[in-house]
C-alpha cells in the first residue's frame, strides 16, 4: 500500500516550502500551467473519481464542471478548513504537517476553474494552524506560486485566510459563504447553487482541505493511478481519524474500502484495557452508530450506506463495553441543539426536543413511550430544514435507539444507568 | 477603544474582500485580543469602522461562540466535553479544574485569573481529553499535566 498523503508528514522541513519542494512539491502546478488547459484539469479530476473529503462525498470534478467558464466578473473558491464534525481531526494533519500540499491543490483548482481569488475558511480555534498557514502562503507568494503572472504563465491567483469564530454550521458551504461575507453563518436555500450564486452572488466552489490536497497527486500520477486505489466508486487514500477507546488513537492514511475491523484492531491497536468493543460511529458524529457485530464492513461510501451508516468524514469513534449509549445520546443531541443556527423551526425546536428526551431518560425520568417519540421526532426532522443539520441531529438518535433499544428500555425501567463503569457526562 | 495598530490591521484586512463587512470577524478577533471580551462600546466602534449599525455587529458577535459577551479571566480554560473527549473522561477534567480552582463552569476565580468553560469539539479527538487556553491546545490531559499547565500560567 502506497502512502502518498502523509509520506513526508513529520519529516524535518516538511512544514516549510524547502521541504515540500525537495519532496517534489509544485511539480503538478508547473505541469498544469505549462501543459494543460483548464478544462483538461477538470477532466483529469473527473476521471480520477475523486469524491469530496468533507463528508458528503460529492464527485469533485463534476462539482468543478458546474462553474461557468466565461464570466464578466469575479469567481471564487473557498477552501473549507472549518473542521468541526465531532470526531474529525484529519484536516489539521494537512494544515500542521505539510500545508503546501493543500495550497498547491488550491492553486491548481483555481486555474482549472478560472478563479483568481480563493479564501481558506479556517475554524477560529485553529489559531496555531492559522499561523502555520499564513507562513506557508507567504512562502508561496515569495516563490511566485501565488500572485500576478504565476511562473510566467499569465495566470493570477490570490489566496486569503479567513478565520471563523466558533460555529459548526459554518462548515456547511452556504453557511461558510455567509460567514465570509461577515454575517451570521446561517445557510442559504438552494437553489441557487453556489456555482451560480455564491460569495457576493458570484460563481463559487467550496471544497474541503483534503480534497484540495489530493489534487497535486492526481495531476502528477494521473487519474488512472488514482482510480487504481480504493474501490470502484470510492477512489484514492484518505486519512481516517480514530478516537475513543482504542490503544492507539490517531490519524491513519489508508485506501478507501479498507476494513473497519482492521482499522480498529490492527492499525489502532484494538480496544484499550483488554475490553470488548460495543459500538462504533464510523464517519463523524452525524452518522449512525454501528453495533460491534456489524463492523465487518469496508470503509467506503457504498458499503457504509448499505450497512445503514455513512462514510462521512472518515472519523471513527470507538466505544468499549463500559459505554452507556444513553449518555452518548445526551452528548450528541446536546451538540446539535447547540449548533442549530435557529433559522428553520423544525431543526431549532426538534434538536432541542431530542436533547430534552435524552436528558430525561438519562436522569431516570424517561417513559417507555419516549423511545417511539424520539424516533418520531427524529424522523420528522429528516429533510425538514434548508441544510443537512436537521438530518445530522436525527441520524445519531435513530441509530442509537434502533440498535440499543434494549439498553434504553432498561435505563427507563430501572431509572438509572446500567453501565456502572461508563464515562460520565 | 481599539489601538491604532488594530485599526491599521483592520484596514489591511479590507483589501482582501470586495465589501468592508467581510472584515467583521477579523475585527472582533482583534477587539477580543486587546480587551479580552467584546463590550457594547467595542461593537459600536467596529460598526462605525465598517459602516454597519451596532445591532448588525451584535447579531454577528452573539452568533459565534468564540466571542465573549462578558469579561473573562486572564486565562480562559475551555474544556471539550464532546463525545471523543467525554469517552476519555473529559468530565473528569472539568471536575478536577472545578475542585482545584473552586469555581463552577462559567465562573471566574476571585483574582480574575481563570475562567472555566465547556466547549464543543475542537478537533483534538485523537489526543483526548483536551482543553484550549488562549490560542493553545493542551492535549492528552491528566491531573498532573493540568497541575503543571496551571502552574505555568500563574
Amino acid at each position: 500500500m502506497e502512502l502518498y498523503l502523509t509520506k513526508n508528514f513529520g519529516k524535518p522541513n516538511a512544514i516549510a516550502m524547502a521541504g515540500y519542494l525537495k519532496h517534489g512539491g509544485y511539480r503538478a502546478l508547473r505541469k498544469v500551467l505549462k501543459k494543460m488547459e483548464p478544462k483538461d484539469v477538470v477532466e483529469e479530476v473527473k476521471d480520477s473519481g475523486l469524491r469530496g473529503r468533507g463528508g458528503a462525498g460529492f464527485p469533485t470534478g463534476l462539482k468543478w464542471s458546474f462553474m461557468p467558464q466565461e464570466t464578466d466578473g469575479p469567481k471564487y473558491i473557498a477552501c473549507n478548513a472549518d473542521e468541526s464534525e465531532p470526531g474529525t481531526f484529519k484536516d489539521r494533519e494537512f494544515l500542521e504537517k505539510e500545508p503546501q500540499m493543500m495550497i498547491e491543490g488550491l492553486i491548481i483548482s483555481a486555474y482549472a476553474m478560472g478563479v483568481n481569488t480563493c479564501y481558506i475558511y479556517i475554524r477560529g480555534e485553529y489559531a496555531t494552524q492559522t499561523k502555520i498557514l499564513q507562513q506557508a502562503l507567504a512562502e508561496a507568494y515569495e516563490k511566485k506560486f501565488l500572485g500576478r503572472n504565476i511562473l510566467g504563465s499569465g495566470f493570477d491567483c490570490d489566496i486569503y485566510v479567513h478565520r471563523g469564530a466558533g460555529a459548526y454550521i459554518c462548515g456547511e458551504e452556504t453557511g461558510l459563504m455567509e460567514s465570509i461575507e461577515g454575517k451570521k453563518g446561517q445557510p442559504r436555500k438552494k437553489p441557487p447553487f453556489p456555482a451560480n450564486f455564491g460569495l457576493w452572488g458570484r460563481p463559487t466552489t467550496v471544497n474541503n482541505v483534503e480534497t484540495f490536497a489530493q489534487v497535486p497527486h492526481i495531476i502528477n500520477k494521473g487519474a488512472s493511478w488514482f482510480r487504481g486505489i480504493g474501490t470502484e466508486k470510492s477512489t484514492g487514500n484518505t486519512i481516517f481519524g480514530v478516537s475513543g477507546h482504542v490503544n492507539k488513537p490517531g490519524a491513519y492514511e489508508l485506501p478507501l474500502g479498507y476494513g473497519l475491523k482492521d482499522l480498529i484492531y490492527k492499525d489502532a491497536g484494538g480496544i484499550r484495557n483488554g475490553r470488548e468493543l460495543k459500538a462504533v460511529i464510523p464517519g463523524g458524529s452525524s452518522v449512525k452508530v454501528l453495533p460491534a457485530d456489524r463492523i465487518d464492513v469496508p470503509l467506503d461510501h457504498d458499503s457504509l450506506t448499505n450497512a445503514g451508516s455513512s462514510l462521512g468524514t472518515g472519523a471513527v469513534i470507538v466505544m468499549d463495553d463500559t459505554t452507556c449509549m444513553v449518555r452518548v445520546g445526551v452528548v450528541l443531541a446536546h451538540f446539535y441543539r447547540h449548533e442549530s443556527c435557529g433559522q428553520c423551526t423544525n431543526c431549532r425546536e426538534g434538536s432541542a426536543w431530542l436533547h430534552q428526551l435524552m436528558v430525561g431518560i438519562e436522569n431516570g425520568q424517561g417513559k417507555i413511550e419516549d423511545l417511539d417519540l424520539l424516533m418520531d421526532v427524529a424522523d420528522s426532522l429528516e429533510g425538514s430544514s434548508i441544510c443537512a443539520l436537521a438530518d445530522a441531529a436525527a441520524w445519531p438518535v435513530q441509530g442509537l435507539v434502533t440498535h440499543f433499544r434494549d439498553e434504553f428500555e432498561e435505563h427507563i425501567k430501572t431509572g438509572k444507568c446500567t453501565s456502572p463503569d461508563s464515562f460520565r457526562i | 477603544m481599539l489601538s491604532e495598530n488594530a485599526k491599521k490591521e483592520i484596514e489591511r484586512e479590507m483589501a482582501k474582500y470586495p465589501e468592508k463587512r467581510a472584515v467583521i470577524l477579523a475585527a472582533l478577533h482583534l477587539v477580543q485580543k486587546e480587551e479580552g471580551w467584546i463590550s457594547q462600546d467595542a461593537m459600536e466602534e467596529v460598526a462605525s469602522l465598517l459602516d454597519l449599525t451596532p445591532i448588525e455587529v451584535r447579531e454577528v458577535t452573539s452568533f459565534y461562540t468564540m466571542f465573549n459577551m462578558r469579561p473573562v479571566g486572564n486565562h480562559h480554560l475551555q474544556v471539550c466535553t464532546n463525545l471523543s473527549c467525554a469517552l476519555m473522561n473529559g468530565r473528569g477534567v472539568v471536575e478536577y479544574i472545578q475542585r482545584k480552582l473552586g469555581i463552577e463552569v462559567g465562573e471566574t476565580t476571585g483574582d480574575e485569573r481563570f475562567t472555566l468553560s465547556t466547549v464543543e469539539c475542537l478537533g483534538s479527538c485523537g489526543t483526548a481529553p483536551m482543553m484550549q487556553i488562549g490560542d493553545d491546545y493542551h492535549e492528552n490531559l491528566s491531573e498532573p499535566k493540568i497541575d503543571s499547565i496551571l502552574e505555568t500560567l500563574k
